[in-house]
């Protein structure tokens, strides 16, 4: 009979992914509430330290699953070796972090157990030993409650920022299994990760910014941004498809595939607030978006809000700070 | 080169949403729709791909008729023919369920390369075509950004997190997802509007019997509960929104 939770902990190059530890926090949640422990696994080659640095969490144990072919991360190698852990264990949840890595191998290896994955919820919920999961629907605009039904294991990855890392619980020291997995072909190489350019602009620094999206509909447009951001001393920002279009280099943009930041403050102009936006900005202290559609979800995370034409509301601001800053 | 491109059909991104009676999905009648975005970049990574190096573009995408718009639409920017897997509740279908149907349909196509979207706008599970490159016994490679396939083996540029990046080289008989934004997407000419009139759009009607039972139920949709309480100012008067923002900025907040 499957029981307990497995975690999946990612790292590269040993270095602890810090999603890793929200997805402990997240399959402690859901044992505390569900009566089930929870067993992490590791995959790689000289997992020693990492396997130590893991054990300190109140974990039943680390699974430490090691094979040459793992030291660096394939799809491939990692669906093998996770397989064969799970046919071991027999969990009745694997809990993942909903990370770029993970979207890569994760369907693949529910696919061998003949489905597919809770993908990137946001929260959970236990009812009379049922889990209910959570997810963003519809790029943010709705919420929908999932239950999961059917054979073990069910495969749930959680958003980032779902759960806290730090809240994940110490214990005294978890037991460590290591074992040898077993992998097969593995059909692509990998190159060695690398960024860009250096890149030029540093956003995390920046106290107030100003950020546009696709309602500012052309590139003529967006000199009403800079305008604003000039007036208070800010950078300027956008969201994927302006840097997408090239209307602002790449390395203004915010959210999952860029800049992370938090400044005093953030102004979302013409931004409808995709998850993979939210998740670069959503720490910022006051938060305002001006967008036509009232129900856009960047408004869910906006101290002020104005809905309504950003044509108009963004030069009349731009003049009112003017005068109040004469 | 020989490449199929899935492409889904889903609600327009400036669309109000408005849930069902039954709370359980969004009321469809009255919605417009369009391809999802990143499936168009798989497109337009297509098209490029074929002038390259030859072969064939073929565009497969599964629903009710409306999804023909998609289809049309993208035989009209210079995709060969497509294929329409047929079927008015195949949006619903759990991933593992429509990448069984997919790569049903594909098999016999025997395709070089598969590309998609990396996830959908309306449920984003972002699986679909990982599954289906299972299912197939294919490599795959996700969140795309870049595709050499002038060598031997195919060579990607994957997109990581926070500004990195890696290239991956593996079989050219693969399937990718491709990251929105990995080029600029051409407008579908007159000429390509009237070619596309002739062209194939072959009807596969789908049965879903023989699929696995799902794994995941939605019981219910709704907005999302918000984490903060937005002072809305203005009251549809943006002018008026932007002096009164202007003053809580620096009286209530003082950010300035």
């Amino acid at each position: 009979m499957s029981n307990g939770i497995l975690v999946f902990a990612e790292h590269r190059d040993g270095v602890l992914n810090k999603t890793s530890l929200e997805a402990i926090a997240a399959a402690q949640s859901l044992a505390g509430a569900t009566g089930q422990t929870v067993n992490a696994v590791l995959l790689g080659s000289a997992l020693d330290g990492l396997a130590q640095e893991i054990a300190s969490f109140d974990l039943g144990k680390v699974i430490a699953a090691e094979n040459d072919k793992l030291t660096s991360y394939t799809p491939d190698g990692y669906t093998d070796g996770m397989e064969q852990v799970i046919r071991a264990e027999d969990p009745k949840y694997v809990v993942m972090p909903h990370t770029y890595l993970v979207r890569d191998f994760a369907p693949k290896l529910s696919a061998r157990f003949g489905k597919g994955l809770v993908s990137d919820c946001i929260r959970a919920r236990v009812d009379n030993g049922e889990i209910t999961l959570t997810r963003r629907i519809f790029l943010g605009k709705m919420d929908a409650d999932v239950s999961a039904t059917g054979e073990s294991p069910v495969f749930v990855t959680f958003q980032s920022g779902a759960y806290r890392g730090d809240q994940a619980a110490k214990g005294s020291g978890a037991r460590i299994e290591k074992i040898a997995v077993e992998v097969g072909e593995v059909r692509m190489t990998p190159e060695a990760p690398f960024q860009e350019v250096k890149q030029a602009v540093d956003l995390s620094k920046a106290e107030i910014i100003v950020a546009v999206g696709r309602g500012i509909k052309s590139k003529d447009n967006i000199v009403l941004a800079e305008e604003l951001a000039k007036v208070l001393g800010g950078d300027l920002a956008a969201s994927r498809p302006i840097c997408d279009a090239e209307w602002l280099p790449i390395d203004r943009q915010i959210g999952s595939s860029g800049q992370t930041v938090a400044p005093k403050l953030y102004i979302a102009l013409g931004i409808s607030g995709a998850i993979q936006h939210l998740v670069g900005m959503k720490n910022s202290g006051t938060i305002v978006a001006i967008n036509k559609d009232p129900e856009a979800p960047i408004f869910d995370i906006a101290d002020y809000g104005i809905v309504g034409d950003l044509f108009e509301a963004v030069p009349a601001l731009t003049e009112e700070i003017k005068k109040r800053k004469a | 080169m020989k490449i199929i491109v899935l492409m889904k059909q889903v609600p327009n991104k400036d669309a109000i949403l408005r849930v069902n009676k039954e709370g359980t999905w969004i009321e469809e009648g009255d919605l417009s729709f369009e391809v999802n975005e990143s499936d168009g970049y798989a497109l337009e990574e297509s098209l490029r791909l074929k002038e390259k190096h030859g072969g064939e573009v073929v565009v497969c995408s599964m629903g009710p008729q409306r999804a023909k718009t998609v289809m049309k639409d993208a035989l009209a920017r210079g995709a060969d023919r497509a294929i329409h897997i047929v079927g008015d509740q195949l949006g619903h279908l759990s991933p593992f369920q429509s990448a069984s149907l997919l790569a049903d349909a594909l098999r016999g196509e025997d395709p070089d390369l598969i590309m998609t979207g990396l996830q959908s706008d309306d449920y984003g599970y972002a699986q679909t075509g990982v599954i289906i490159a299972e299912i197939l016994g294919i490599p795959h490679a996700t969140i795309v950004i870049e595709i050499d396939a002038s060598g031997d083996q195919l060579r990607v540029k994957r997109e990581l997190e926070s500004g990195w990046y890696q290239w991956y080289s593996m079989p050219k008989k693969a399937l990718l997802t491709i990251q929105s934004g990995i080029s600029q997407i051409r407008y579908a000419t007159l000429k390509g509007i009237m070619a596309a009139k002739k062209k194939e759009i072959r009807e596969i009607v789908a049965s879903t019997d023989g699929l696995k039972p799902s794994h995941q139920r939605i019981q219910r949709i709704y907005l999302p509960e918000k984490t903060k309480q937005t002072q809305f100012l203005g009251d549809g008067d943006a002018k008026r929104g932007a002096a009164l923002l202007a003053e809580k900025l620096q009286t209530e907040a003082r950010v300035y």
